[in-house]
């Protein structure tokens, strides 16, 4: 009834293309924009900006990145944790040795770094595809955190290889309160969610979903295999280097190699699986799922059974209900959350007559 | 029905934040735990041995000075992430908020080092987290307590100048250093070095990847060197590898010296009757013969209040750690109360004051049950580590015997590698050390 695009006509080209074309999702966007934009730094507390929301939106740029590689141009990765470690520890060495280097610059230039480390690394994929391919990310992954450990250059001698982010100073205004923090993290990742989104419309999407769905294919209509393939590499690498950086910067404020270990990998290939391969908003949907199910079952489950199972056994039973939760929405929606979305919005449709 | 269910997990949701609201006269302590994960072996021992200790507080004293202490579990899974999310989801918990925070990781503490100086909450890291935080001039809310890795690697090595007659007989020795390789193995490196060039002797540095379940080369090195002593700088899995790779290459297991993490029942039960010998230092020792283990059985498994799901485990390496944890935060409350009012709740400032003026002198440890449990303990402003000392105890086949009185480290040399890395610090983060003559 509400959602109803009868009597909308596109007149122009221009409005032909917009990202949204139905004008309730327009306005949709724009109130959640506002919602998290706005409204939410303004009424929520330091516990929800610092804890849960700005880790949220971090994993979503990094699961976004994944997302480009993986889901549009069908590369198969395991080191999207590692290329968020080249970005943060990138982020940090252009902060410290460079005098007066402007936030926002380290960070497009951790990015850049992360890009180049990433094309290395994407070079297999020239020869070696699926799960081939997977393994061989996998030596970035490993790679990557031994050297950022082996040379204390890039901690700066630190003797436990432990790096602390500098303060943020963006234009004189130091970014130190957790709204602060909050919104410039929002920000960033709201630009570079629009980017993603019009870089997949565009030629350069069509060229990696070409090379997705055959590159055998792609290359004979005239696609060259090597550019597209590596420009997925280096943009989903930028997208994780800068999420990383985020990471250290806007959210732990303290990074070691460790902390990108294979497991934070593995969440985020899971954070797309679940939220939705080839999608931006399920790398959103997803991370918000693997990000937030474990803090809410670990606030809800001890409440209900803690008495009656003992603290050992509840760690596990969150575990347990956290898997089988996964396997439940696979086998309800194996296209992830996003694909959840977009069934609901067809049904909203036709709602409250279907037929 | 779905609607019916939702509403019920909304009021369960509701009714754990309202719960949260206690009575004044009550101190909260946060604990982020791991009971699950590749630690979990680990921390539910720990994490075990301090709850019942806190029981044990409340059931048989009725609290500090009337005070009940109250306490909340939040996983962390020993993951920076989660530590982080718990230490934002405890801090503003009971009455007066979190009274200490002890990550029981490095990567956690390191996660919130920032941030409990601007919370005010201290930070209890005892033989883990970062070493130069013992400078209290630089770190006021951070306690590197007992002894910090540094002292225990200048302890280790005067343990074998005692077994070998004298520290200059370690001159022209080889001593192996087998670590894991991350930034906590790499922490040996420096004050090794250091150590070997003020005794003479060779150290041969052997880096075993995580998780180290695979460590034949590492130890085919070792047989060619022919080190007179190995030390044992593991973690986890690595640590019964390396035990049963040195009985297969016939490594004296004698000669084999675990830093305290490599020294637990969890780490020789795994390598079977290979372990035999085997030598680990700790700032607490294994056994349930102390008076404190004996009071926990009797008041707080006697009523079946107890923590640990198997029992058998109370008064194991790891469980007697934990009461560790819960004697020293428990005494720097009541240290704090002698100042800001017995019987009240407390803000985590004023139990800060509490660890800064700790003082476990062999008659307070007397009284708690505890002598010879833990070393004696006198915390400063400027020094947050204390003592220094270690214990070595030895694997008989079935269970850790202490084998040494209390060992020092080489204190000046340890304190001042800690200065010069805190003054670097101060530097790089623009902190002014605090003056110790001005505070009270």
């Amino acid at each position: 009834m509400l959602y109803r695009e009868a009597g909308q006509f596109k007149a122009s080209y221009a409005e032909d293309a917009r990202i949204f074309p139905i004008r309730q999702d327009r306005i949709g966007f724009w109130v959640l924009m506002l919602v998290f934009g706005v409204a939410v730094p303004l009424l929520t507390n330091e516990y929800w900006l610092k804890a849960i929301l700005i880790p949220v939106l971090i994993f979503s740029l990094a699961a976004l990145g994944l997302n480009i590689l993986t889901g549009y141009a069908g590369q198969l990765s395991l080191g999207s944790a590692a290329f968020m470690a080249v970005g943060a520890f990138a982020a940090y060495n252009f902060m410290l040795r460079i005098d007066g280097m402007p936030f926002l610059v380290a960070l497009v230039l951790a990015g850049l770094t992360s890009a180049a480390v990433g094309i290395v690394f994407g070079l297999p994929s020239l020869r070696i595809k699926g799960f081939y391919l997977a393994v061989a990310t996998l030596a970035a992954q490993f790679f990557i955190v031994w050297a950022l450990v082996k040379f204390p250059w890039f901690s700066n001698n630190s003797s436990s290889g432990v790096v602390t982010a500098q303060a943020v100073t963006i234009l004189g205004y130091t970014f130190e309160s957790p709204e602060a923090k909050y919104v410039l993290t929002f920000l960033i990742v709201a630009f570079m969610a629009l980017l993603a989104k019009n870089m997949v419309r565009s030629s350069t999407g069509r060229a990696w979903m070409a090379v997705r769905d055959m590159d055998v294919a792609a290359q004979v209509i005239g696609f060259r295999l090597m550019r597209t393939k590596l420009l997925a590499f280096a943009v989903s690498s930028f997208y994780c280097g800068v999420a990383g950086a985020l990471y250290a910067y806007t959210y732990i404020g303290t990074v070691e190699p460790e902390g990108f270990n294979l497991d934070l990998s593995f969440k985020i290939l899971f954070m797309i699986i679940i939220g939705g391969v080839g999608s931006i908003m399920g790398s959103f949907l997803g991370a918000a799922f693997i990000v937030l199910l474990p803090i809410f079952l670990d606030n809800v489950v001890p409440a209900l059974f803690g008495d009656a199972l003992g603290a050992g056994f509840v760690s596990n039973f969150q575990l347990i209900i956290f898997g089988g939760l996964i396997i439940f929405f696979l086998i309800v929606e194996p296209h992830g959350l996003a694909r959840l979305w977009q069934i609901a919005k067809e049904k909203l449709r036709l709602w409250p007559f279907p037929h | 029905m779905k609607l019916k269910h939702t509403i019920l997990l909304g009021a369960a949701v509701a009714g754990l934040l309202g719960s949260a609201v206690a009575s004044a006269d009550e101190q909260f302590i946060g604990l982020p735990s791991y009971r699950v994960g590749p630690y979990a072996s680990g921390g539910s021992g720990l994490f075990g041995g301090w709850i019942d200790y806190m029981q044990l507080i409340n059931e048989r004293d009725g609290g500090v000075n009337g005070v009940k202490l109250t306490w909340e579990e939040c996983e962390t899974e020993y993951n920076n992430a989660r530590g982080v999310e718990c230490y934002e989801r405890l801090k503003k918990k009971g009455s007066t908020g979190n009274s200490v925070f002890q990550p029981v990781s490095t990567g956690i503490t390191y996660s919130v080092l920032d941030k409990v100086a601007q919370d005010k909450i201290p930070m209890v890291t005892i033989g883990y987290g970062r070493t130069d935080a013992a400078d209290g001039r630089v770190f006021p809310w951070v306690f590197p307590m007992i002894t910090t890795y540094w002292s225990q690697a200048s302890a280790i090595v005067n343990f074998m100048g005692q077994k070998e007659g004298g520290m200059d007989k370690l001159k022209g020795k080889k001593i192996g250093l087998l670590y894991h390789d991350s930034a906590y193995g790499k922490e040996s490196h420096a004050i090794m070095d250091k150590l070997a060039a003020k005794h003479g002797f060779e150290v041969i540095k052997i880096a075993v990847a995580h998780p180290g379940n695979e460590q034949q080369s590492q130890w085919l090195q070792i047989r060619q060197a022919k080190p007179d002593y190995v030390v044992l700088w593991g973690w986890g899995v690595m640590n019964p590898t390396a035990i049963k790779a040195a009985a297969k290459t016939g490594f004296p297991r004698e000669k084999l010296i675990g830093v305290w993490w490599s020294g637990a029942e969890e780490d020789t039960i795994p390598a079977g009757p290979a372990a035999k010998g085997f030598i680990a230092a700790g700032f607490n020792v294994a056994g349930a013969n102390y008076p404190v283990v004996a009071d926990i059985k009797k008041h707080v498994y006697g009523k079946n209040k107890g923590n640990m799901e198997d029992k058998a485990r109370v008064g194991s390496v790891y469980y007697n750690r934990g009461v560790v944890h819960g004697i020293i935060t428990v005494e720097a409350i009541r240290k704090a109360q002698e100042k800001y009012g017995k019987g009240k709740a407390l803000t985590g400032e004023q139990v800060r004051w509490g660890f800064e003026n700790l003082n476990l002198d062999d008659a307070r440890l007397k009284a708690l049950g505890a002598t010879g449990f833990m070393p004696p303990l006198k915390i400063t402003c400027a020094d947050h580590e204390g003592p220094g000392k270690v214990k070595f105890q030895q694997w008989d086949g079935a269970q850790w015997k202490v084998i040494t009185d209390w060992v020092d480290s080489d204190r000046p040399l340890v304190r001042g590698m800690i200065e010069e890395s805190a003054a670097a610090y101060a530097k790089e983060k623009g902190i002014k050390p605090r003056d110790c003559s001005k505070e009270s």
